[in-house]
């Protein structure tokens, strides 16, 4: 080849490299643009409807009285019953496999299980929690049986999490503690639980975030849509000062109140789901931001 | 005793859907259940085709991945053979929040703006139609397929894209030549995991493709999915036990099964790739 | 071995290939190689020996332009290519119009994850060959150069990954010279290999002489002593002493390089 052609041909490789890298940041941007237009729609549209009303008014038939106090509250409680089971079964499952099991076909089981649960539909768990917790175990169409759910559901995410934090500490801690005569449990409990509690940390954040925003499981345990009313709160005036009621009361959360309100066909119920649903992205956003925040500081602060 | 609990929660799946579909299969032959081709178990004269069900989640999985796939294999060719390091810092947590947004919220993007956008083009768009509820299902696959490509791309061996470079190949040429080949099967178990997202997705589909079962592979009509029949018949009353009730199992199994397949498929080859370099 | 007896004697009959001029190379703060000051003989084998670290694999991927992959790096001084004489590292140079007439074989054998057929085929589709009946020839005459076609003749289609290792790193050097480069770059082309699959390349090495300049690093003394004509010493950055191959190794110059030479230090 004279050199003359050899050169045109390197000039359009290069033209074809600078198209593909233009290609790449659209794609990149098309994500980037859809979540800001997302943002910006919802803002543009829900922003004015947010005042101490909403988040103190009942859901009403009446768009402009309608608010959000049941859904956000329940939403609440229902998170506090999901971290109650979740967090503790998740740790305890990512410590044990980490530091307790040995490699046998039990262990390599329940990892591919971990694995395959993740993956689940939500809407499967959903099911499960019907069939399971709400009628055969009797639990009802409860905050208690929505816990349960969702703590099933991000429990493969604690436990991943958990995993990853405490293998990256390495092994020399480990060997310094037991060559001073300390006990597995001591070890687990004086050295690799605070130093993998960030990476922990982290991973139920996340969890928890995926959690709030999930609608279809408790759709379908039965969540109901219309809820005027709270449930009974936990603290009473007699003893024995403190009750489970609400454990099993009916209730809503704030995903599907959105639902409902964008399922109406009236243009003032869109305003209010799209309040609200200003509000999830945010809560969502804040969480998530802050998880990967607590990470990167993480990753810059641990220098073994 | 804590991991124990996994097992228990694939166990009680299984069981609860087994159960549940058993007692469905004896109202129903399974034959209808896969050949007839109208899905109206409510109706006095019901009809148990899942096929109506399937042609809504496939039209609508099609469509999110004819978007997924392609960007997110771009990008994650851009991210991991051309972009300075600086960027992919930033894009990646970004990629991640994207993928946090509570479905719920792409539902009501999907019904609300996108609908309307395509109105716009297209006037007889119907207001739940398949095609804005794959769209916008698409673009939230996106970071999935993107991250796990991109991993798999990373993990082939530098002294590779050498060997390329050496002989005067561009980055381009380097990235669709030699890396994308190596990196195939992280890429193929990254597809995977795509389509079994989608077809499991539930909220946006209930949202902006209507609840309508309707046997078609026509992206511009309404139709329900599996996971919008469900949360269809669960918004409703229905008494416990009935065979209306069973429906949602049966469908539920059916769902349960074609995810399973996909992400054991992915895990596999996602171990490959690993093991491999 | 064919080189002439003396060096005064080299000088008037061989032409230069590439000449270094004053090369300076810097890993970010690091000077890594320091004025070096060199003529690649053409159509000789010349090795380049020292302990490790001495900077040869840095200096040979100056040749290149490898070190552009990677930010951070810097070029001080020329590499000037004969018989244009254009400097290799200058800054408006392509790199990839460099690459495309100097080719290299790496220390691990690295084929592609294709066929064998198409992993000598590469650089052809590189540049834009089309042509399918060019491709096969060229695709066989660098085989046969390479001493792999009887091997390999049956099976073109089959995966390169199914070589044994002497085998691959054939294949990567009928990879390099299916471009006919004008220089070749060896990267301690046998340090991953068994002793029969080191011979057969030491063999392959002195054929190639014949067509294509050659620039071999080396960490194994002897085989730069049965393998090459000429020689380079280096130490911590700098070319301590160049000649021919028997000349240094007999009666080096420098009393650093008999040191090395004599294994006083490895």
């Amino acid at each position: 080849m004279k050199p003359t052609d050899l050169q045109t041909h390197i000039a359009a490789a290069k033209r074809r490299e600078a198209l593909f890298a233009a290609l790449g940041l659209v794609a990149l941007m098309i994500g980037i643009l859809t979540f800001a237009t997302l943002f910006a729609d919802m803002a543009w549209k829900g922003l004015g409807r947010l005042d101490v009303d909403f988040f103190t008014h009942f859901p009403s038939r009446r768009a402009s009285h309608a608010g959000i106090l049941s859904a956000w509250v329940g939403s609440t409680l229902v998170m506090l019953v999901t971290a109650f089971f979740a967090v503790p079964l998740g740790v305890a499952a990512g410590i044990y496999l980490e530091e307790y099991s040995r490699k046998n076909w039990i262990t390599d089981l329940i990892e591919i299980n971990i694995t395959n649960l993740a993956g689940v539909p939500s809407i499967v768990y959903g099911l499960l929690a019907l069939g399971l917790f709400v009628y055969q175990f009797g639990f009802g169409q409860s905050i208690l049986s929505a816990g349960l759910t969702l703590a099933l559901l991000i429990l493969p995410v604690v436990i991943v999490a958990t995993r990853e934090a405490i293998r990256a500490i390495p092994q020399v801690i480990r060997e310094g503690s037991y060559a001073l005569g300390a006990t597995r449990w001591q070890t687990v409990r004086y050295h690799i639980l605070p130093y993998s509690s960030a990476g922990i940390l982290t991973g139920v954040i996340i969890g928890m975030a995926r959690a709030i925003g999930e609608t279809a499981p408790i759709i379908t345990i039965g969540a109901l849509t219309f809820i005027a009313f709270l449930p009974p709160s936990p603290v009473k005036a007699e003893p024995p000062f403190f009750s489970v009621d609400w454990l099993f009361s009916p209730f809503t959360v704030m995903p599907i109140q959105m639902f409902n309100w964008t399922s109406r066909p009236e243009a003032a119920f869109q305003v209010n789901a799209a309040a609200a649903g200003f509000v999830l992205v945010l809560m969502t956003l804040a969480m998530n931001g802050l998880a990967i925040w607590l990470r990167y500081r993480l990753r810059k602060r641990i220098k073994w | 005793m804590a991991a124990l609990v996994s097992v228990f929660t694939t166990v009680g799946i299984v069981y609860i859907l087994v159960r549940e579909s058993v007692l469905f299969f004896q109202h129903v032959p399974i034959g209808d259940f896969l050949t007839d081709r109208q899905w109206t178990p409510l109706f006095d004269d019901a009809h148990f085709g899942i096929v109506a069900l399937l042609s809504g989640t496939a039209t609508s999985s099609a469509v999110a991945l004819a978007i997924a796939i392609p960007l997110g294999t771009v990008v994650a060719i851009y991210l991991s053979e051309f972009a300075p390091f600086r960027l992919r810092e930033v894009a990646k947590p970004f990629l991640e929040l994207l993928g946090g947004v509570p479905t719920i919220v792409y539902g009501y993007f999907a019904l609300l703006f996108v609908t309307p956008l395509l109105q716009r083009i297209y006037p007889e768009l119907p207001g739940f139609n398949l095609l804005s509820a794959g769209i916008v299902m698409g673009i939230m696959i996106i970071p999935y397929v993107s991250s796990i490509s991109e991993d798999a791309m990373r993990a082939v061996p530098m002294s590779l894209r050498e060997g390329s470079y050496a002989m005067g190949a561009t980055r381009l040429q380097t990235a669709l030549r030699v890396v994308v080949p190596a990196a195939f099967s992280g890429l193929a178990s990254a597809y995977i995991l795509g389509i079994s997202r989608a077809v499991g997705e539930t909220m946006i589909l209930a949202v902006a493709a209507g609840m309508q079962p309707n046997l078609t592979f026509n992206p511009l009509e309404p139709a329900a999915t599996i996971t919008a029949y469900i949360v269809q018949v669960a918004l409703g009353d229905l008494p416990h036990g009935s065979v209306g009730y069973q429906t949602i199992f049966a469908a539920g199994l059916t769902l349960m099964v074609f995810t399973l397949a996909c992400n054991v498929m992915g895990h596999f080859l996602r171990k490959r790739f690993r093991e491999a370099y | 071995m064919s080189a002439p007896e003396t060096f005064m004697e080299q000088k008037t009959a061989l032409a230069a290939k590439a000449e270094v001029h004053n090369l300076d190379f810097y890993y970010g703060d690091f000077r890594a190689l320091k004025s070096i000051e060199m003529t690649v003989y053409e159509r000789q084998v010349t090795a380049l020996i020292g302990p490790s670290g001495c900077g040869k694999s840095t200096f040979l991927r100056c040749f290149n332009r490898m070190h552009d992959l990677y930010p951070g790096n810097r070029y001080d001084g020329r590499i000037l290519l004969q018989p244009d004489n254009s400097n290799l590292l200058a800054p408006q140079v392509d790199p990839i119009e460099v690459r495309m007439r100097i080719g290299m074989v790496f220390q691990k054998p690295n084929p592609f994850p294709k066929s064998i057929f198409e992993n000598v085929a590469y650089g052809l589709r590189v540049r834009g060959e089309g042509s399918r009946r060019r491709i096969e020839e060229k695709v066989e005459q660098s085989l046969q150069d390479a001493a792999l076609w009887d091997e390999v003749k049956d099976r073109l289609h089959q995966p390169a990954y199914n070589l044994s290792g002497g085998q691959q790193q054939r294949l990567c050097i009928a990879r390099a010279l299916a471009t006919d480069p004008e220089l070749l770059l060896f990267d301690e082309p046998t340090s991953a290999l068994d002793p029969i699959a080191t011979t057969s390349i030491e063999e392959l090495i002195h054929d190639l002489k014949e067509r294509v300049t050659i620039l071999i690093v080396t960490h194994n003394m002897q085989q730069a002593a049965r393998v090459s004509d000429f020689t380079a010493y280096m130490y911590l950055g700098e070319l301590i002493e160049f000649g021919v191959t028997d000349e240094l190794f007999i009666k080096p110059k420098k009393k650093r390089t008999e040191d090395y030479i004599t294994g006083r230090f490895g």
